[in-house]
């Protein structure tokens, strides 16, 4: 029996109407349209579909909707806000710094596991200012990429780290 | 830090409507995607070019290029963007010859319908095959446009100048554009065969090192995966398959099915054809759900060896025998030789593992179908499509959109292929995903191989004889849906070079006079389906025939760099050799000097390729040898493509080829039992995480007097030998079958 579930994603409040199991990444990916958020195993081992809930990277895939009512969703479209808020800045910026650092890398590949990669190495960025090249793989280690862009990614954090602590 | 173009920048410069669609819209074929999600780059011109089945006349300007009447164009190609930067590159050969900036140009999507057939985006062809034709169709189009500028400027041909896509008549003030000249028409010209086309030293945008196009967006999160496409009123698929892939020859053959299983999910619907199982639902999670419920029995007789008896099956096995290259006496030159060594090795089934699962969106009616797929030849998917669903391949529209990087030939013809008969017996448009068992376990994996060698040296280090035998099957040519569904026989690939013990990495990059290659091909359908994967057996026949090379260095007390170095004639081969072993700093000495203590440190070099292009490889390793871990620390990757387009694209093409190899190397391995494949996921089919990634140096060796050639898979092969002969070194002891796990280190140690 569908159930109405009340979330907060980016910033605004939606109801949808599902099973109570269904899983985050459904209700992000089809009833919300959303491009960030997206289907890579269904069994938490890849980081396609990671998201932050309340400023914690999360698989949206293993997630029931209806487990996170009253919770901050944030997905790759609201980082920039809400790096932007986490910082008091006034403008939201185009991009979260990590999602620049990836452009000026010319890091991805395809580009797909993208998603899980940008919010997992803000969610890193966040907790940590200077991470280290063993604190960096550590992090992300829950994450693939199978064209193989990890040397990038790494260099595109420990660049993102910089340009965040200068403009501190 | 540099401005990033945003995402809405790249799509407003692809987004001109040309006069053609202009001209044409009223006939257009509309296809709908549904609202919210941002509309393709060029789908008006898509939408206008669509009117008719193609392919279009190659030897028309019009096949190949629009120019828009705000002085930008549109690049009609038939080559797909995979990761790969093939939508930058083809654009920067176009805008160099007809002197456009590369931000005027963009692409439209591989579509039977509006993009010509350029034969499939195959063995890293896209330059090299793709670049002459889209060379020819640029300069082609610049020789008319200047024809018509001459005209309207009043000033002969040759003197005038362009820049930007601005024809001017120097000592005058008279300019014109493009987009002035053609006015939203058709060309409506064929090729002359005349245009000049531009020497390469005076080349400014080709060898630069271009931004990918594609990037912007696929970091905004803005970007259209073949997964976010939607149609209208469409139902959301899923197949029902056994979980693991049993012998091609088996198939799955459906004993019962038990409808009422899927009863308390409401909307969710079996659809049955054959053997082929599917379940349509309104909601996706409904389909999950469903899929994952229904209950089948399906036959479980075993139809595959057992996994540790999988190559003495296959050594054991029938095969049909093909000398694929013999020169000189082989058996003479060995019987006269001072060094002898002879090697055998082991090779696994691998998985294309592509990080999406599959996704197809099909809808078929009567008369037509539309199937919007990630198959890397539309041309070829429709070629199949077309008995399946009983029409005439003119009736069916194939159009390419993009999923993960796929490596090969994955599940992507199989998925357009289940949503295509999916669609045809629901009556409705169907999205059909493949879950991550579906994509890890009916994979058309790259098939396991046998090697044997031997190579012989005379007394002062020349190589004088080579022979190798090699063992595998052929690729599986009908998808499991067709095979499902139509209950079609397992027909093996027909002969490609690709399948066979290829001369490039077996000996041909060494002087040798005598040299025999061998290839014993097995029958397909008693194992399991297989595909082209990334650099197609290369990697086994380079980790067999490059150890070989390397014992032989060791047994005459040589450097193995100086040793090979010393039995190269080719300046190509010895231009990537040099420059991997320049990068790494390597100084000569004599392998596996160092292999006392725990945790040992070694080096190795290796070339290979694939089919066309030059790669040399510099691995370091680290090995445990009391817990069997192995950790290539750095892999120096040079390749030499000819007449390298984009540097930077080939330099991360590289960064990719050495961690995939690695992975390849150290974990990839597809495991199975009598009764099917029990690899499904990533616990139980490891890749390559942050923790084990080594570092990594590309190499492009810029050729630019030679023709491009590929550069997308040209240094996995190398790099695998390079790491294992860096095992070596380290332990003086070699590996003969991978990946190196360390169940299987520790028992090559114990060996020893």
């Amino acid at each position: 029996m569908a159930i109405d579930i009340r979330i907060r994603v980016n910033g605004r409040e939606h109801v949808v109407s599902a099973e109570p199991d269904t899983p985050l990444l459904y209700v992000l990916a089809n009833d919300l349209e959303l491009k960030g958020p997206r289907f890579g195993c269904g069994l938490a081992q890849c980081g396609a579909c990671s998201v932050l809930i309340d400023g914690v990277e999360r698989r949206a895939c293993v997630t029931p909707a209806e487990s996170v009512e009253g919770q901050e969703i944030t997905t790759l479209e609201g980082l920039p806000a809400w790096f932007a808020a986490r910082r008091g800045l006034e403008n939201v910026p185009a991009l979260h710094p990590i999602q620049q650092a990836m452009l000026d890398e010319q890091a991805p590949q395809c580009g797909y596991c993208y998603n899980g990669m940008i919010v997992k190495a803000a969610e890193l960025l966040e907790r940590n200012a200077s991470p280290s090249d063993a604190e960096i793989r550590s992090a992300m280690n829950g994450h693939i990429c199978r064209c193989g862009t990890y040397p990038r990614i790494i260099s595109a954090i420990r660049r993102a780290a910089e340009s965040m602590r200068s403009e501190a | 830090m540099s401005t990033a173009p945003s995402a809405k920048d790249a799509q407003a410069a692809a987004a001109p409507i040309s006069r053609r669609a202009f001209l044409k819209a009223g006939g257009a074929l509309v296809v709908g995607f549904s609202l919210g999600l941002t509309a393709r780059p060029g789908r008006a011109q898509t939408e206008a070019r669509g009117a008719a089945a193609g392919p279009p006349d190659a030897e028309l300007i019009d096949t190949w290029l629009a120019i828009h009447a705000d002085n930008t164009a549109t690049l009609y190609i038939g080559f797909v963007e995979l990761g790969q930067g093939t939508t930058t590159a083809l654009p920067q050969i176009a805008a160099e010859e007809l002197d456009l900036a590369l931000e005027q140009i963009s692409t439209a999507q591989h579509d039977t319908h509006v993009t010509p057939n350029q034969g499939g985006t195959y063995s890293s062809a896209s330059v090299a095959r793709g670049g002459p034709q889209v060379r020819r169709a640029a300069a082609e189009a610049r020789q008319a446009l200047l024809r018509l500028a001459s005209e309207r400027l009043g000033a002969p041909v040759e003197q005038l100048r362009v820049e930007h896509g601005v024809v001017t008549a120097p000592g005058t003030d008279r300019r014109v554009t493009y987009g002035e000249l053609i006015g939203g028409r058709l060309f409506e010209i064929p090729f002359t065969g005349t245009a000049p086309v531009k020497s390469p030293e005076d080349y400014e945008i080709v060898g630069v090192r271009a931004p990918r196009k594609d990037l912007p967006a696929k970091v905004a999160g803005t970007y259209t995966y073949i997964q976010h496409l939607r149609l209208p009123g469409m139902l959301h698929g899923r197949v029902v398959r056994p979980r693991g892939q049993r012998a091609y020859g088996a198939g799955a053959k459906v004993i019962e099915v038990d409808e009422t299983s899927i009863a308390h999910i409401p909307g969710a619907r079996l659809l049955r054809r054959g053997d082929f199982l599917g379940v349509v639902a309104e909601n996706e999670w409904d389909a999950v759900r469903a899929a994952r419920d229904l209950r089948v029995t399906w036959d479980d007789t075993p139809s595959l060896p057992a996994f540790d008896a999988l190559y003495d099956t296959m050594r054991a096995d029938e095969t049909d025998d093909v000398v694929v290259l013999e020169r000189g006496a082989v058996g003479d030159a060995f019987e006269r030789a001072a060094h002898r060594v002879s090697f055998e090795t082991r090779c696994p089934y691998q998985a294309h593992a592509t990080f999406a699962p599959n996704c197809a969106l099909a809808d078929v009616k009567a008369d037509s179908a539309l199937v919007i797929c990630s198959s890397q030849d539309a041309y070829g998917a429709r070629r199949v499509l077309a008995p399946i669903l009983g029409l005439p391949e003119a009736q069916i529209r194939v159009q390419y959109c993009e999923s993960s990087g796929t490596f090969g030939h994955s599940c992507y013809d199989d998925v357009a292929q289940a949503a295509a008969i999916m669609s045809q017996l629901a009556g409705a448009p169907v999205r059909v995903q493949l879950m991550r068992w579906d994509e890890h376990g009916w994979d058309p994996y790259g098939p396991a191989h046998v090697g044997e060698v031997r190579a012989a040296a005379d007394e002062s280090g020349k190589l004088v004889a080579y022979e190798y035998h090699g063992w595998h099957h052929n690729w599986s040519l009908i998808e499991p849906s067709q095979q499902l569904a139509m209950g079609s026989e397992p027909v093996p690939w027909p002969f490609l070079v690709s399948q066979q013990v290829s001369p490039q990495n077996c000996g041909a990059m060494y002087a040798i006079d005598n040299l025999r290659l061998v290839n014993h091909r097995l029958d397909t359908a008693r194992y399991l389906r297989a595909a082209w994967l990334r650099s197609p057996l290369d990697l086994s026949l380079s980790f067999t025939s490059e150890q070989a090379i390397d014992e032989l260095a060791y047994r005459l007390g040589e450097d193995p760099y100086e040793f090979r170095r010393r039995n190269i004639a080719d300046e190509r081969w010895l231009g990537v050799l040099d420059a991997a072993a320049e990068a790494a700093g390597w100084t000569p000495r004599r392998a596996a000097g160092q292999t006392q203590g725990d945790v040992v440190r070694g080096r190795g070099i290796g070339l290979g390729t694939h089919l066309a292009s030059w790669g040399g490889a510099v691995a370091e390793v680290e090995v445990n040898k009391a817990t069997g871990q192995v950790a290539v620390k750095h892999l120096y990757g040079a390749i030499d493509a000819g007449l390298v387009v984009n540097p930077a694209i080939v330099e991360a093409q590289i960064v990719g080829q050495l961690v995939q190899t690695a992975s390849r190397m150290l974990l990839e391995e597809v495991t199975f039992n009598e009764h099917g494949v029990t690899s499904l996921d990533w616990a139980s089919y490891r890749v390559i995480r942050f923790e084990d990634c080594p570092e990594v140096t590309p190499i492009v060796v810029q050729r630019l007097d030679q023709p491009y050639s590929g550069a997308g898979e040209e240094v996995m092969a190398a790099a695998a030998a390079a790491i294992a002969n860096a095992f070596f070194d380290a332990t003086g002891v070699r590996m003969r079958e991978y990946p190196f796990t360390p169940e299987r280190v520790l028992a090559a140690l114990a060996g020893a």
